[in-house]
């Protein structure tokens, strides 16, 4: 994949634009820490935390996070109560405890939430800037979602649930491709052979909030995209129309039933032998190893993953979700919290943590590249560069209230899904869901 | 002056209804005019919205997604309540009969309705799974399809099949209390009937459904409001999928308040609920409960 082209056009045409630029030469985001870093945060006497997180998908996340946890408790004395939540009921009690002033001093969330609050949420910068330094630097994603002035960090990213394809290396041998193929073309024929051999793929067009966004990453393959960098809605043009062409060939390649799937189904039906490839986390592969049924363990070898093929863009359009870590500026402990965060993402803590997470969590530093996790089993790799290579959901505009809306109302996914089962013309289909996004972003 | 208040039967009569009265306006009118304040606004989630008159209302009425949801709603409130209140009918009359084990059954009746919704939403996204029905593995084995069912798939059956599952979990809620409203009924009524020679149906007629009307009225208005307000089922078995087939009113109201932040907008969507549950309300009271009709007149 290439990496640095991809980089330079995602910062040319995205929000991260001017946090980019403010940071200098590319060397000084890039380059390994060099002068031993130092902050110190003094926290409130008596503080306690409360932290609220999206629960784990896999266990050793939670296992690894609540050890760090209790190391922090242990060295500070300072008390911290961790609630766990499904990731798509994190946002509205962020919202919630955003709106009213009250709840969890530190919230673990996904996307662009900071993006939706960044007035209620504390400044984070100096812890920021201290992990960026000693830890090689953020990824360009990252300061897209957390620094979008370019100057103030309004959380601290924690990665991304890498998506990648998840597929039985047997079954795609056997439709006669001896590696996955890295281009749209091929990966069509790829579909087209596996259909033909009785073992399809597919992926999900329901309103599923995490494995739908395969989406994006066909709509950006193409060209097209929803608004372009001043936020102007975009999205009916000659470039999304070829990739609804294109998806509609994939689609005919789709076990039946995909337009109802929902984040859940594609995971079921792989780790059940009814579907060859899919995207997907790397939970399908972690609960097929993990498993006692010797038919699952036997079917994690056959498992293999790979980056998303590349559309007729030439570069890589990944689509993901991230993870952020926000304070709240209404905590009564703000140096405390700080302090937590410093702590976490120390790497002492943040290297087990993702170790723990067993690579479902990609890195969001340039630091963490190197952990054994990513290359002790070579399956985890694609997954490493997830943030590295991804594009934020409201590309290529600003990340805000507009981008949050537009993703929440599945306005990509039902146009997809629409256009490309036949069931609205796609023209149509396009134009719905340009109205549908002006009228977020008018705002 | 305390014992002047002790012996007010006004001021006495207030202090009473004090806390009933704190609790509707804390909890029911302030709520409500919140969000009728808010539908008027462009509230965003963490940012207080202006007044934007019914800029919300406006956009709605137009917007694509909302009229299909509008028409689910309405769809689905209407089949689901007729069906719930027939087979809720047949049910009562069958449990009012002199059977075995009588108690046994009135007992499982309610176990739909006992089962947390959650988990019976869980159940049935299961059993309508384009991968994993059980109905279509039973009708794959049976030799009566060659292919599964795309229940959720496909846009008619998505409906119904949610429509099958708030059915499955709302009848007994009709059943009981029609059961209960059967067994107001004196006997002396089919016993005086029967002597005139009243045939089963004419008893059924005549004698349980006028009687059996205000009961009705009451079921069937709680009945419409719960289904059209229903919420979880959907979010749990289709989130409003396919293609937004099977969003409510309630389902979309909350993708675009909470989970787009759009504060306003989703507040404008519930509320457009409300004219539509007070019609269902006008209709129950002033339609079903007839006076004349139930005590054997003529409608007037």
């Amino acid at each position: 994949m290439n990496t640095r082209f991809n980089r330079r056009r995602f910062l040319e045409g995205s929000a991260g634009v001017a946090a980019a630029a403010t940071l200098g030469p590319a060397a000084t985001v890039w380059a390994p820490a060099v002068h031993a870093q130092t902050l110190t945060l003094k926290p409130e006497k008596g503080a306690k935390l409360r932290v609220l997180r999206w629960s784990r998908f896999v266990q050793g996340d939670i296992d690894a996070y609540m050890i760090n946890v209790k190391k922090f408790t242990e060295k500070t004395g300072i008390e911290v109560r961790v609630d766990n939540e499904g990731w798509e009921d994190v946002r509205p009690k962020a919202a919630v405890a955003a709106n009213t002033g009250a709840g969890p001093d530190i919230i673990l969330s996904t996307n662009d939430d900071a993006n939706l609050y960044p007035d209620k949420l504390l400044d984070v910068t100096d812890v920021a800037e201290y992990i960026g330094k000693k830890y090689g630097g953020w990824y360009p994603a990252g300061q897209a979602f957390l620094k979008q002035d370019g100057k103030r960090w309004i959380g601290l990213p924690l990665g991304a649930a890498g998506a990648m394809m998840v597929y039985r290396e047997s079954q795609v041998k056997a439709a006669g491709f001896d590696s996955f193929p890295k281009d749209t073309d091929t990966f069509l024929k790829m579909m087209k052979a596996l259909k033909e051999k009785g073992t399809p793929g597919g992926m999900a067009l329901g309103n599923a909030t995490g494995d739908g966004l395969w989406c994006n990453w066909l709509i950006w393959s193409f060209g097209g995209k929803l608004v372009d960098k001043d936020n102007k809605v975009v999205i009916d043009s000659p470039e999304t129309l070829k990739a609804l062409e294109y998806g509609k060939e994939l689609y005919a390649t789709f076990v039946p039933g995909t337009l109802s799937w929902l984040d859940p189904n594609n995971n079921k039906a792989f780790l059940d032998g009814q579907v060859s490839v899919t995207n997907n986390g790397i939970s399908i592969y972690v609960a097929a190893k993990n498993s006692p049924d010797p038919k699952l363990k036997e079917m994690a070898n056959d498992i293999q993953h790979a980056v998303y093929p590349i559309g007729p863009v030439g570069e890589s359009t990944e689509s993901t979700i991230f993870f952020n870590q926000m304070i709240m500026k209404y905590t009564k402990y703000p140096q405390a919290a700080k302090e937590f965060l410093r702590f976490m993402m120390e790497k002492e803590q943040f290297g087990p943590w993702l170790t723990g997470a067993q690579a479902y969590v990609a890195t969001p530093l340039h630091g963490f590249a190197d952990l054994p996790i990513w290359t002790v089993d070579p399956k985890n790799t694609p997954y490493r560069d997830a943030v590295k290579n991804m594009r934020p959901a409201g590309y290529a505009g600003k990340l805000g209230y507009a981008s949050a809306g537009a993703a929440a109302d599945f306005i990509v996914i039902n146009m997809v899904a629409e256009a490309i089962s036949g069931s609205k013309p796609a023209k149509e289909a396009m134009e719905r869901a340009q109205k549908r996004a002006e009228r977020y972003y008018k705002v | 002056m305390f014992d002047r208040l002790q012996n007010s039967r006004n001021a006495l009569g207030l202090i009473f209804m004090l806390p009933a009265a704190v609790l509707l306006l804390l909890f029911l009118t302030y709520p409500l005019g919140l969000g009728v304040w808010l539908g008027f606004t462009d509230a965003k989630v963490g940012r207080p919205g202006e007044w934007i008159g019914l800029e919300n209302y406006i956009y709605l009425a137009g917007d694509s997604v909302t009229q299909l949801a509008l028409f689910n709603t309405l769809f689905y409130t209407t089949v689901a309540s007729v069906l719930k209140f027939f087979l809720g009918l047949w049910l009562a009359l069958l449990l009012n009969k002199n059977l075995r084990f009588k108690s046994f059954f009135r007992a499982v009746i309610l176990l739909p309705y006992i089962v947390p919704t959650a988990l019976s939403a869980i159940a049935f996204w299961w059993i309508f799974d384009a991968q994993f029905s059980i109905i279509s593995w039973a009708l794959m084995k049976m030799g009566l399809i060659d292919q599964y069912i795309d229940f959720l798939g496909e846009p008619w059956n998505a409906r119904f099949s949610v429509i099958a599952a708030n059915v499955w979990r709302g009848v007994p809620f009709v059943a009981i209390t029609l059961l209960a409203g059967l067994q107001t009924i004196s006997p002396s009524y089919y016993e005086a009937s029967a002597i005139d020679g009243a045939t089963p149906w004419q008893q059924f007629r005549h004698v349980t459904l006028p009687l059996l009307t205000p009961i009705i009225a009451v079921v069937m208005t709680f009945s419409v409001l719960f289904t059209f307000t229903d919420f979880q089922l959907i979010y749990v078995i289709t989130r409003g999928g396919p293609l937004n087939a099977t969003h409510l009113m309630a389902t979309l109201s909350f993708q675009r308040a909470i989970s787009g932040g759009a504060l306003g907008e989703g507040a404008a969507i519930s509320i457009a609920m409300v004219p539509f549950l007070l019609g269902a309300i006008l209709f129950s009271y002033f339609g079903l409960q007839r006076r004349a009709w139930q005590q054997g007149g003529a409608d007037k």
